[in-house]
C-alpha cells in the first residue's frame, strides 16, 4: 500500500505551504519583539526562545513529515496511553502557575502536556475509524467518546478550559465528518439540549472564579474597565486604536505602555493588529485561511480514511485555535485562554502546532497518485 | 485489514462531508474579517480616543497664589513649597484595597477620602493630604509599586508669616468645596482647587486666584510618567497692597490682648482701615492646611467665638459714643443752641419712670460742650424727649448707622437704627416716647458695629466727609508687573452747617482734656473723643457692679480722632465686658493713637 509515496521531492504546493507557515512565525516573533523588547533586559530575550523553538518544531515537523504516518497511527494508542499518564502526573506533580496546574519541568523549560496529547488523540481517532467499520452509533461515536474523555476531563481539571475546549473540537470535527446518521445526531443534540441545564451548573460550578469572571465579564466588558473585563476592553481598543494602517512596528501604545496584558502570549493578534491596523490584520487572516484549507485539500486527496482524518483532525485544531483567539481578543467570544497557533509566546504549543502541520504535509505527499 | 472497495466508499463519503466543513470554516473566518473591519474601520477614530484616553493624562498646574502685603509691604500671606499627595482617578483599579493600604504610609482621613471618592468621578484627580512632611513623601514613594495612582506633588500651599495677626481681615483658603462647586460664582473654578474661604482671601479671590495651567502627560499602564506632551504654564495671582498698617495692626490687638473686643483705626481722609483688629483670633495657618473635623468643630463651638469678626460683625449699643449723633440732630434741627444749658440733678422723671445719671448728684448746670465732657445722660434725656426718635433716627443714617459700610469682607452686619416705621413693621407696635430717653444715651434697640463708629467720628473729624472704607490699597498686575493703586474712593459731604462740627470737636477735646476720657490724654498729640459703657443686662440701681458677674459687664467704648485740628486717624475701640470707656478703652486709644503719630513723624523726618 505504500508503494505510491510521492519521492519527487517538494512541489510548489508544498513550498507554498511552508513559506506560509514560516511567514506566519516570522510575523508572530516580530509582535513578539515588539512587545517585549522594550522591556526586557535579560540575555536570553523572548523573542530569541520563540526562535529556538520555532528550529525545534522544525525539527519535529522534519520528522512528522518524513515519517509514513502509519507508522505513528500503528503506536497512536501508546502515544495517547503516555500522554494520559503525563496528564496524571501533571495533575498529581505538576507546576502551579495562576491557580492552574499544567507544567512539567524538563530541566530549565515547562512542558506542557495538554498540548503533546493532541498530537496522539488525531492519531488515535484517525487510526481507530480508518480501521473499525462505523456501522451503529456504538462504534461511531460511543466508543470513540470513551477515548477522548478521560484526556478531556485531565484537562479540565487542571484546570485549562481553553485546551480542553480544543481537545473537544478536534474530537466534534472529527465525528462530524466521518458522519452520523441523522436520527443518531438529532437524537444527540437532543439529549445535549435536555442535558444543558445540569451540564451548565455542573460546568459552571466546576469552573474557577477567574474563569467564571471572564465569561461573566464578556456579556457586558465596558462595566468594569478597572476588572473583570479589562483584558477584553483593552484588546478591543488595541485592535481598533490600530485603523487601517496601524500604528507601525513598536507604535503601539497599547502595548508599549502595558495597558493590555499578556500581550506576548494570548493577545499577540492585538499587539499585531494594533501596529499594523486593518491591511495587515486582513494579510495575517488570509495567511491562516490559506493554510487551513491547503489543509482541507490534503484531507480531501488523502489516500485513506486514516489520513484525510488526520489531516481534518490538524486542520480542526489549528482552525479552533486561530478562531476562537481571534474572536476572544476582538470581543466576539470569552477570553477562554487559548493561544494563537504559531504566533503567541509559547514552546509546547509551537512545537506540537508544527509537528501536526508536518503530519498534514506526510499525508499529502502519501496521497493517490492518480491526482 | 478492511476491505478496499469499502474504505474507496467512505473515503468519498468523507470528502462529500469535508465541503460543509470548508464551507463553515470559511464563513467563520469571513465574520471575523467583518469583525476587524468594524472595530479598526467603522469604529476605528472610537478606539483611537480610548487609545489616547489610556496614555494620555492631563495635569492641573496650579498657580502661584497673589501675595498680600500691607501698606508699607510688610508680607502678610505668600506661599512656601510643599508636598501634597493626590489621587489619580484613572490609575486606580481597586479603590477599597488602596484606601486600606494608604493608612500604613501616612496619616490620612480615610472617610473624608472615601466620601469623596463616593461621588461618581472616574477621571482626574482628588487631594488626598496636603502638606506631607519629608518622611511621609519619601515613604510613598519608596511604596509606589503597592499604591497605583497616588502620586506625590510639590505644590505651593498658603503661608501666614503673622499667624493670628490680622486674622480675620486677611482670612484663610481651602479647597473648593462640594457646595461651592454647585454655586455659579465658582463656574470656572475647577473641584480641588484651592480658593479662598474668608476674609480677604475670599473677597479678593478673582484677583488672587491666577489661572491655571495644564500639563498633558504621556503615562503607561501604571500611571508612571513617560514624557510630557504640551504645557501651558500657569499665571500666577495678581499681588496685593492692602491699606493695612501691620505695625498698628499688630498693636491694636495686643492692646486687647486677652479681652474680646475690637479695634478699627481709620485714616478719615480717604477711608484707608489702618487697623481692624477683633479678639480672640485664630492662626489661619492652621485653617488652610485642610483642618481636622474635631479642630474645626472646637473652632466654631468656641464660647469666645474666635471666627467672629467683632469689627465688622459685632453689633453693640453704643452707648454714649452715640451722644455724637444726638449733639449733632440738636444742632441742625435746632431743637437746642450750643450755649443753651440745663441744669442736672441727676435724674430724669417721665411718666411713673425715672431715668437717673450715671453720676448720683448730677453735673450741675450743662451745656453741650460740658454734657459731652461729662457725659451728662440728663443732658440727652431731655434733648432726645424733645426731639422724639424720628429725628434721631434720620441724622442716625446720614453718619452711616443701620447701614453697611461696604468694606470688602463678608458677614458685615448694619446694626439696628429704630423709628416709628422701624417699630409698627418689625414688632407690630407703635413707638413709645419712653424709648426715644433710652435711645438719647445709645441704649434700648439702638445697635451698631465698631467699624461704622469709627466711621462717625472719621465724619466728625473731616467735618462732613462721608468715605466708605477700604482695604485694598494697590495691586501688582501679574500680567503687566504694573502697580496699579486703587483710584480714590468716592466721597461725599455731610450737608451739616461747619459750626456744628466745631461745637461737637469742642466737646469731644473736652472729654479728653477735662471729662470723662482724661486718661487719653496724650503728651505728644491732642485728642478728642467720646466714651461709652454699653449696658449689657439692665441693672437695678442698688446693685454692686463690682460684684456682676463678667459676662454681665458693661462694655467699654471710646471713639476717638487725632491731632484734634489736623486729623490724620480715626479709631473706635471695643472692650467686651470691660466695665468704663474711660478707663478700659480710652487708653488703648491713646497708645495706638500716639504709636501711628510717632510712626508719621519719623517717616516724615525720614522723607526729608
Amino acid at each position: 500500500m505504500n508503494d505510491n509515496v510521492n519521492r519527487r521531492g517538494l512541489d510548489t504546493f508544498d513550498w507554498c505551504f511552508l513559506g506560509i507557515i514560516a511567514a506566519i512565525i516570522s510575523i508572530g516573533i516580530l509582535s513578539i519583539y515588539s512587545v517585549t523588547n522594550s522591556t526586557s533586559t535579560t540575555k536570553f530575550p523572548i523573542y530569541l526562545k520563540q526562535t529556538t523553538w520555532m528550529v525545534v518544531g522544525a525539527l519535529a515537523f522534519l520528522v512528522a513529515a518524513g515519517v509514513d504516518y502509519h507508522k505513528f497511527t500503528r503506536f497512536s494508542y501508546l502515544l495517547y496511553g503516555a500522554g494520559l499518564i503525563l496528564l496524571i502526573i501533571v495533575l498529581i506533580s505538576g507546576k502551579t502557575s495562576r491557580g492552574s496546574q499544567r507544567w512539567i519541568p524538563l530541566g530549565p523549560f515547562m512542558m506542557q502536556p495538554s498540548e503533546f496529547i493532541k498530537i496522539p488523540l488525531m492519531l488515535t481517532l484517525a487510526s481507530y475509524y480508518g480501521a473499525t467499520s462505523r456501522k451503529g452509533w456504538l462504534r461511531r461515536l460511543i466508543i470513540p467518546a470513551l477515548i477522548v474523555l478521560p484526556g478531556f476531563l485531565l484537562i479540565l481539571k487542571q484546570p485549562d478550559l481553553g485546551s480542553s475546549l480544543g481537545f473537544l473540537a478536534i474530537f466534534l470535527v472529527i465525528v462530524l465528518t466521518v458522519g452520523m446518521k441523522s436520527k443518531a445526531f438529532g437524537f444527540i443534540v437532543l439529549a445535549a439540549l435536555m442535558l444543558f441545564p445540569f451540564a451548565w451548573g455542573g460546568v459552571w460550578g466546576s469552573l474557577h472564579g477567574y474563569q467564571q469572571d471572564r465569561i461573566l465579564s464578556f456579556v457586558d466588558p465596558s462595566s468594569d474597565t478597572g476588572g473583570k473585563g479589562y483584558h477584553g476592553l483593552q484588546s478591543r481598543i488595541a485592535i481598533g486604536s490600530g485603523q487601517l494602517v496601524g500604528k507601525g512596528l513598536y507604535g503601539g501604545t497599547q502595548t508599549q505602555f502595558k495597558f493590555l496584558p499578556e500581550g506576548h502570549t494570548d493577545f499577540v493578534f492585538a499587539v499585531f493588529a494594533e501596529e499594523w491596523g486593518f491591511l495587515g490584520s486582513l494579510v495575517l487572516l488570509s495567511l491562516y485561511v490559506i493554510v487551513l484549507l491547503m489543509g482541507l485539500e490534503i484531507a480531501f486527496n488523502a489516500k485513506d480514511i486514516t489520513g484525510s482524518l488526520l489531516a481534518v483532525g490538524v486542520v480542526a485544531m489549528l482552525g479552533f485555535g486561530i478562531i476562537v483567539n481571534i474572536a476572544m481578543t476582538s470581543g466576539l467570544a470569552p477570553i477562554v485562554g487559548i493561544p494563537l497557533p504559531l504566533m503567541s509566546y509559547g514552546g509546547s504549543a509551537m512545537v506540537v502546532n508544527l509537528t501536526a502541520l508536518g503530519l498534514l504535509l506526510n499525508v499529502k505527499r502519501r496521497r493517490r497518485s492518480l491526482l | 485489514m478492511i476491505d478496499s472497495s469499502r474504505q474507496a466508499n467512505e473515503l468519498a463519503d468523507i470528502q462529500s462531508r469535508l465541503i460543509f466543513v470548508k464551507v463553515g470554516l470559511l464563513m467563520i473566518l469571513v465574520l471575523l474579517g467583518l469583525r476587524l473591519w468594524q472595530l479598526q474601520i467603522r469604529d476605528g477614530v472610537y478606539y483611537q480616543d480610548l487609545a489616547r484616553d489610556n496614555r494620555t493624562r492631563s495635569i492641573v498646574l496650579e498657580p502661584a497664589r497673589g501675595l498680600l502685603f500691607d501698606r508699607h509691604g510688610e508680607l502678610l500671606a505668600n506661599n512656601i513649597p510643599s508636598f501634597q499627595l493626590y489621587l489619580s482617578l484613572e490609575d486606580v483599579q481597586d479603590r477599597d484595597a488602596l484606601l486600606s493600604k494608604l493608612p500604613e504610609y501616612v496619616d490620612v482621613n480615610v472617610q473624608a477620602i472615601s466620601e469623596k471618592l463616593a461621588t461618581k468621578r472616574r477621571r482626574g484627580r482628588i487631594k488626598l493630604k496636603s502638606g506631607l512632611t519629608l518622611k511621609e513623601a519619601a515613604l510613598i514613594e519608596s511604596h509606589r509599586i503597592e499604591l497605583p495612582g497616588v502620586v506625590i506633588q510639590p505644590e505651593y500651599q498658603r503661608n501666614y508669616p503673622l499667624g493670628t495677626y490680622a486674622s480675620h481681615v486677611i482670612g484663610y483658603v481651602g479647597e473648593i468645596s462640594e457646595s461651592q462647586l454647585k454655586d455659579p460664582e465658582f463656574l470656572d473654578v475647577q473641584a480641588g482647587r484651592i480658593i479662598g474661604q474668608y476674609g480677604l482671601e475670599r473677597t479678593l479671590d478673582s484677583h488672587l486666584l491666577g489661572e491655571t495651567g495644564r500639563k498633558i502627560i504621556e503615562v503607561d499602564a501604571y500611571g508612571y510618567p513617560k514624557r510630557s506632551l504640551s504645557t501651558q504654564a500657569p499665571l500666577a495671582g495678581d499681588d496685593l497692597y492692602l491699606t493695612l498698617d501691620i505695625r498698628l495692626q499688630r498693636l491694636a490687638e495686643d492692646l486687647l490682648g486677652e479681652e474680646a473686643g475690637a479695634i478699627v483705626a481709620l485714616d478719615p481722609w480717604n477711608g484707608d482701615v489702618l487697623a481692624l483688629a477683633s479678639q480672640p483670633g485664630f492662626n489661619p495657618n492652621d485653617l488652610s492646611g485642610g483642618i481636622s473635623t474635631q479642630a474645626w468643630e472646637k473652632l466654631l463651638k468656641d464660647s469666645r467665638h474666635p471666627l467672629t469678626n467683632r469689627a465688622i460683625q459685632g453689633q453693640y449699643p453704643p452707648g454714649s459714643t452715640f451722644k455724637i449723633v444726638m449733639a449733632a440732630t440738636l444742632l441742625e434741627t435746632h431743637t437746642m443752641s450750643a450755649s443753651d444749658s440745663l441744669t442736672c440733678h441727676g435724674t430724669f422723671p417721665f411718666g411713673k419712670r425715672v431715668f437717673r445719671d450715671w453720676k448720683r448728684g448730677g453735673h450741675g448746670s450743662v451745656d453741650l460742650t460740658k454734657a459731652l465732657a461729662e457725659s451728662c445722660d440728663v443732658y440727652f434725656y431731655k434733648a432726645g424727649n424733645q426731639l422724639g426718635i424720628d429725628p434721631i433716627a434720620t441724622y442716625s443714617r446720614k453718619f452711616g448707622l443701620g447701614a453697611k459700610t461696604g468694606i470688602a469682607l463678608s458677614s458685615e452686619q448694619s446694626g439696628l437704627v429704630p423709628s416709628t416705621e422701624w417699630k409698627k413693621k418689625n414688632r407690630g407696635e407703635p413707638w413709645y416716647p419712653g424709648e426715644t430717653i433710652s435711645i438719647a444715651i445709645g441704649q434700648g434697640f439702638l445697635s451698631v458695629t465698631p467699624i461704622q463708629m469709627a466711621k462717625v467720628v472719621s465724619i466728625v473729624a473731616t467735618n462732613g466727609r462721608v468715605v466708605q472704607p477700604r482695604l485694598l490699597k494697590a495691586t501688582r498686575l501679574r500680567r503687566t508687573g504694573n502697580l496699579k493703586e486703587e483710584p480714590s474712593p468716592a466721597t461725599h459731604q455731610l450737608s451739616l452747617s461747619p459750626t456744628t462740627f466745631s461745637k461737637i470737636k469742642e466737646g469731644l477735646a473736652a472729654v479728653v482734656t477735662r471729662g470723662t476720657a482724661k486718661r487719653a490724654q496724650s503728651a505728644i498729640v491732642s485728642i478728642a473723643g467720646k466714651t461709652g459703657t454699653a449696658q449689657v443686662v439692665a441693672l437695678k440701681d442698688d446693685d454692686d457692679k463690682s460684684e456682676v458677674a463678667k459676662k454681665h459687664q458693661d462694655h467699654a467704648w471710646f471713639v476717638a480722632f487725632a491731632p484734634v485740628d489736623q486729623p490724620k486717624i480715626a479709631v473706635a475701640v471695643i472692650v467686651e465686658h470691660a466695665g468704663h470707656g474711660g478707663s478700659a478703652a480710652a487708653p488703648l486709644a491713646k497708645t495706638l493713637i500716639e504709636a501711628y503719630i510717632n510712626a508719621e513723624n519719623t517717616e516724615h523726618v525720614d522723607s526729608l
